[in-house]
């Protein structure tokens, strides 16, 4: 058996690594987080011209035909990076939902853009403050046409188009594709508690929208499991980072006489970063197998992942600061990005008790939880 | 991104499948567990007769080749590779089958046996320690030396070939069943106390050893405490150099730490169930936020076991040696499993403090968790362990490394 990524992708992850290390991703965070730019382009297009949005995209759409591994180890690296881009909303989110469609013609259309990164997409789901239900979507769909308002959607100020779910005449969930140029749109960016990440509001006023499905909710519901593998490693690549960060400085750090990293109070805290990002790590694993096979049991693995891929990086992030002291909570100093970073990603596909709820409802459905 | 065999694995596997089928009952559920023919009583004689089970059990698999698989022929095993252990291990897990009176000598004194024992004596006791035939306690802990395994003060004395051992031990599972013995002494008072330690085995019926059960907090018995009055043993039967114990020590406590696994008791199974079952303001306990997201985080945490020992075999299955992921199993899980029986015991409500078929499981578990959470390396030696063995931050400043043993200093508690 081989439960772990094969030798290929690991050399692949390798590289990734080194572009965004090269890159200084993480400064480049700092200066999107600081600057009026609402993401950082020129890393966008490096890791366009390494055709990591192709990654999933078949040859015959204009992609590279790899598969959701590789998207797992690329997730994985840009969460080490905290970088500043739209690549969530684009590739593990648009991507896969046209991917998953059967609708040719918008795949042929849509497919070869987004590979070469000439267009970016996002999910546009969220009303009013809560990560909607079923019953929750008000944004409604009548005649190739779309109103309403939908929250806080990521990149929704950088996004060329946006997959809108939205209520049909006959009382489904669907999903529409709406070009953000279009007329009737309106974007407000909003002021964000991570801005290295833009996120908009937008409004919808008899805007023409594609149908990709008029009955899409358990479609939805797939994006969202299929996705939360993905934004699990991008949690578990920062928390990986957050942790190393505390273990350096605290071997750095000197206090009564040695270095912090000595005193049991700091290696425990360590060591409990540790054990949570293992326990992620190895969920994860799990998801990408279910995400790669497309296996039943993708939605218990999604949401184990994404739980306690979430629990990893809050812990590391948090206690990455209080190791470091005063520092630590100083604009200057790094802790604070991977921080922020933590409780973005833990809300944008729905928070922690929505993936609570989910998991143990996929474990009612199951009836074999072991 | 598998699990599936190797072409080899697939006919290993087989061919243990097909010896399991031929000699052993199948589970039909998972938690179907052994239960020896004779056990009508508690205690003693539940004891003895599962004890007596075990032996067949063992001596059966070692004539057929299928004891100690990784052990070198000659001693007693098959040349099995690490992987074909791990198959071993899996499959013989669903069949209904004894055990629990082995591990410590076949997984603790047998490793420290082929590395420091003379080849006649490997052949001696290896073989009947494989065959169930001989069993093995270890005997580490003392009352003023538990993490701090070094500070042991059982004491011995050089005469001519002969050592005279005088002190006490504890926690010495299974002392009272047991032929041989694993042992740390100190030959040496004056120096530092890392330096003065002296390993050997012994036969455990030698005069002047005598062994006391501990009564835990559950009400069982599987711990002793030993008492050593002028016990003999022959120079011969030392392991490694005088003085140069603590090594030979740290070889077995590598060992037991591989060896200590998942805490057995409530899993998320039970407390799935029970939430499942139990009535919780009117209506049933899963259907509440609360027990869910409760549900939810202890079956993160044992899915992300299960699938960290699922890395491990899949390291040892394409032939390299596994991370030191799997330090983190018993932390997690002895937690895990106090807090659910816990949990689970609040749910019940005042209900739960009967003792009935429903409750006991939840009982046990809950006085059980603190002595798995201690045995084996606390969870802050593992902690320690996990800080500055994978991770490689410092050790703590240690006040009496260097001081000669008889003069650090020793509290009231000691």
């Amino acid at each position: 058996m081989n439960f772990n990524f094969s030798e290929e992708q690991l050399l692949f992850k390798e590289e990734v690594k080194k572009l965004l290390d090269k890159e200084n991703s993480v400064k480049r965070n700092r200066n999107i987080l600081e600057g009026d730019e609402k993401f950082d382009k020129e890393l966008w297009d490096q890791l366009v011209n390494m055709q990591l949005t192709a990654t999933t995209i078949p040859e015959e759409y204009g992609g590279i035909g790899m598969g959701f591994l590789e998207l797992c180890v690329i997730a994985e690296e840009l969460g080490r990076g905290i970088a500043p881009v739209p690549f969530s909303s684009s590739v593990y989110l648009a991507t896969t939902a046209i991917l998953n469609s059967s609708n040719e013609e918008i795949k042929k259309e849509f497919l070869p853009k987004l590979a070469k990164g000439e267009i970016i997409g996002t999910f546009a789901h969220s009303e009013k403050t809560t990560f909607p239900s079923e019953s929750g979507i008000t944004v409604a769909a009548k005649s190739g046409k779309i109103s309403g308002k939908k929250v806080a959607v990521p990149d929704g100020d950088i996004a060329n188009f946006a997959l809108v779910s939205a209520i049909s005449g006959k009382n489904k969930i669907g999903l529409y594709l709406v070009d953000l140029s279009a007329d009737g749109v309106e974007i407000d960016s909003l002021e964000t508690f991570d801005p290295s990440r833009s996120h908009a509001d937008i409004s919808f006023k008899n805007t023409p929208a594609q149908e990709l499905s008029a009955d899409a909710w358990e479609d939805i519901e797939k994006l969202l499991d299929q996705s939360a593998v993905l934004f699990a490693f991008e949690q578990v690549g920062g928390a990986e980072a957050a942790m190393n960060q505390a273990k350096d400085y605290a071997m750095g750090r000197y206090a009564f006489g040695r270095a912090i990293a000595s005193f049991q109070a700091i290696k425990h805290k360590v060591a409990d970063m540790y054990i949570s990002l293992q326990l992620a790590r190895s969920n994860c694993y799990y998801g990408a197998w279910a995400l790669s096979n497309d296996a039943p049991e993708l939605p218990t693995a999604a949401a184990t992942a994404r739980v306690s891929a979430t629990k990893a990086f809050y812990e590391c992030s948090k206690e990455n600061i209080q190791t470091h002291g005063g520092m630590g909570a100083t604009w200057e100093f790094d802790c604070h990005l991977f921080y922020r970073r933590a409780r973005l990603l833990s809300s944008n596909i729905g928070s922690q008790g929505i993936w609570k709820d989910k998991l143990i409802t996929s474990l009612e459905k199951s009836n074999a939880p072991t | 991104m598998d699990f599936n065999d190797t072409k080899d694995e697939a006919k290993f596997r087989d061919e243990v499948n097909s010896w399991l089928s031929a000699n052993a009952d199948k589970k039909e559920h998972a938690k179907d567990i052994y239960r020896p023919a004779e056990m009508s009583g508690e205690g003693e004689s539940g004891e003895s007769s599962a004890l007596k089970d075990a032996k067949a059990w063992q001596a059966k698999k070692y004539d057929a080749g299928w004891a100690c698989l990784h052990w070198p022929k000659d001693y007693g095993g098959r040349d099995a590779t690490p992987m074909e252990r791990v198959i071993w291990g899996q499959e013989e897990s669903k069949f209904k089958v004894p055990g629990g009176f082995f591990e410590i000598g076949q997984g603790m004194a047998g490793p420290v046996l082929m590395l420091y024992a003379t080849e006649e004596q490997k052949k001696r006791y290896l073989p009947p320690m494989a065959k169930g035939e001989e069993i093995w306690c270890q005997l580490f802990s003392e009352p003023g030396a538990g993490s701090d395994l070094a500070g042991i003060k059982t004491k011995a004395e050089l005469d001519g070939d002969t050592w005279t051992i005088n002190g006490q031990k504890v926690w010495t599972s299974g002392a009272h069943y047991s032929d041989y013995g694993i042992i740390v002494t100190r030959s040496d008072f004056s120096a530092p106390k890392h330096k003065g330690l002296t390993y050997f085995f012994l036969d455990m019926k030698s005069p002047g050893i005598e062994v006391r059960p501990i009564k835990q907090i559950t009400g069982g018995a599987n711990f002793n405490e030993v008492y050593f009055t002028d016990v003999k043993i022959p120079d011969s039967q030392r392991l490694g150099e005088v003085g140069d114990g603590w090594k030979v020590s740290l070889t077995t406590l590598m060992n037991e730490r591989l060896a200590v696994g998942d805490a057995s008791g409530v899993d998320f199974q039970e407390i799935f169930e029970l939430a499942k079952d139990q009535d919780f303001n009117g209506d049933t306990a899963i259907s509440n936020g609360a027990v869910r997201e409760k549900l939810a985080d202890w079956y993160c945490e044992q899915s992300g076991l299960k699938y960290t020992k699922m890395r491990n075999i899949s390291a040892l299955s394409q032939g390299s040696t596994p991370g030191p992921e799997a330090s983190i199993t018993k932390i997690v899980s002895a937690n895990k499993l106090q807090d659910i029986a816990n949990y689970g015991m609040d749910l019940m409500d005042n209900a739960s403090i009967a003792r009935d078929e429903e409750t006991a499981i939840f009982q046990g578990s809950l006085l059980g968790a603190p002595l798995i959470r201690i045995a084996g390396g606390t969870d802050e030696v593992l902690k320690n362990i996990i800080a500055e063995q994978v991770l490689g931050m410092p050790q703590d400043i240690r006040v009496d490394k260097n001081v000669p043993f008889n003069e650090i200093p020793t509290g009231s508690k000691n």
